[in-house]
């Protein structure tokens, strides 16, 4: 079962690589960019074949490794 | 004083600190690996150290925060004991949760590698007895990660509490935007926690301690640590 996890900053946690980024864009002539926050995205095969059950083990693993709750959200998908 | 230093894969400040600690307490330093379940018998104060545990990998010191080791460390600082966390250690310390916030990239996006200096905030604690109230030290810095975040409330109990022992501040002791380097909120360097017995530092206070390294301030660190066992023996 494919799955992934993205882990964004909360709104309001000052983001300077998504800062950088944003200018870089800005610099490179890119038209009509706003602002730019930078995450991360984790694609993860699981073994289990229950949908319930592996949205459980991913929260579990965003909750206790993948995000940093105090300054990220996460968000679990389960793909197929 | 009995101490014992952390070593995870990747951290690189170990033996600087051990050095240091010997230094000022004269005992040997125990160097206790990741994957112990246990600290050393009679433990006085342990240290985790700077350097880039597990490369930094997925956010600075959040892999290091779930080493078995830590589990004996959080036991450890529940029962009063004191626990020093230097730069990595510092990042380590808020990511398994016995530091609040978090240690984000410098606001200047550059790893800071040079002397500033910071202003100890009291002297009445364990931490920083060996300074008086105010007075102004140099220590070097080298990380990318420094720039204490919290959230407001979190930031109004560190305060309200007299929890930053340590704060960035221009030679002369002025807290100013100029010598925040890396954009910490409230410009900290150092806090501890609610019950005052664990702290969490940017700064290498260990790389200041003999005459050859071009300076001494950060001996009053650890002089001080060595003098809290030697009134409580």
């Amino acid at each position: 079962m494919k799955a992934r996890v993205t882990v964004t900053l909360k709104s309001g946690i000052l983001d300077p690589q998504g800062k950088a980024i944003e200018g870089a864009l800005k610099s490179l002539g890119v038209d009509g960019v706003a602002s730019v926050r930078q995450g991360k995205v984790f694609d993860i095969e699981l073994a289990a074949t229950d949908k319930a059950k592996a949205e459980a083990a991913l929260k579990a693993a965003a909750d206790k490794l993948l995000a940093n709750t105090v300054i990220e959200n996460y968000r679990v998908e389960v793909l197929s | 004083m009995k101490s014992a230093v952390l070593v995870f894969p990747g951290i690189n400040r170990e033996r600087d600190m051990a050095r240091a600690l010997k230094l000022a307490s004269g005992n040997e330093t125990s160097m206790v690996w990741h994957a112990e379940t246990a600290l050393p018998k009679g433990t006085d104060l342990v240290v985790v150290p700077g350097g880039f545990s597990y490369g930094d990998y997925l956010r600075c010191g959040a892999i290091a925060a779930r080493a078995p080791v830590m589990d004996a460390v959080r036991d450890f600082a529940a029962s009063g004991g004191l626990v020093l966390g230097v730069c990595n250690g510092f990042q380590i310390l808020c990511e398994s949760g016995l530091l609040p916030g978090v240690l984000m990239r410098n606001a200047g996006l550059k790893f800071v590698c040079r002397d500033v200096h910071m202003r100890v905030e009291r002297s009445d604690t364990p931490f920083t007895r060996g300074y008086n109230a105010g007075q102004v030290i140099r220590v070097p810095v080298a990380h990318g990660e420094g720039n204490y975040e919290a959230d407001e409330e979190t930031l109004k109990r560190l305060e309200g509490d007299g929890r930053v022992l340590y704060r960035y501040c221009s030679p002369e002791g002025v807290v100013d935007e100029a010598s925040n380097f890396n954009g910490a909120a409230h410009s900290i360097a150092g806090i501890v926690n609610e019950r005052g017995n664990v702290l969490g530092m940017m700064p290498h206070p260990e790389n200041h301690v003999e005459e050859i390294m071009g300076c001494t301030d950060g001996r009053g660190l650890f002089a001080g640590l060595v003098q809290q066992f030697e009134k409580a023996a």
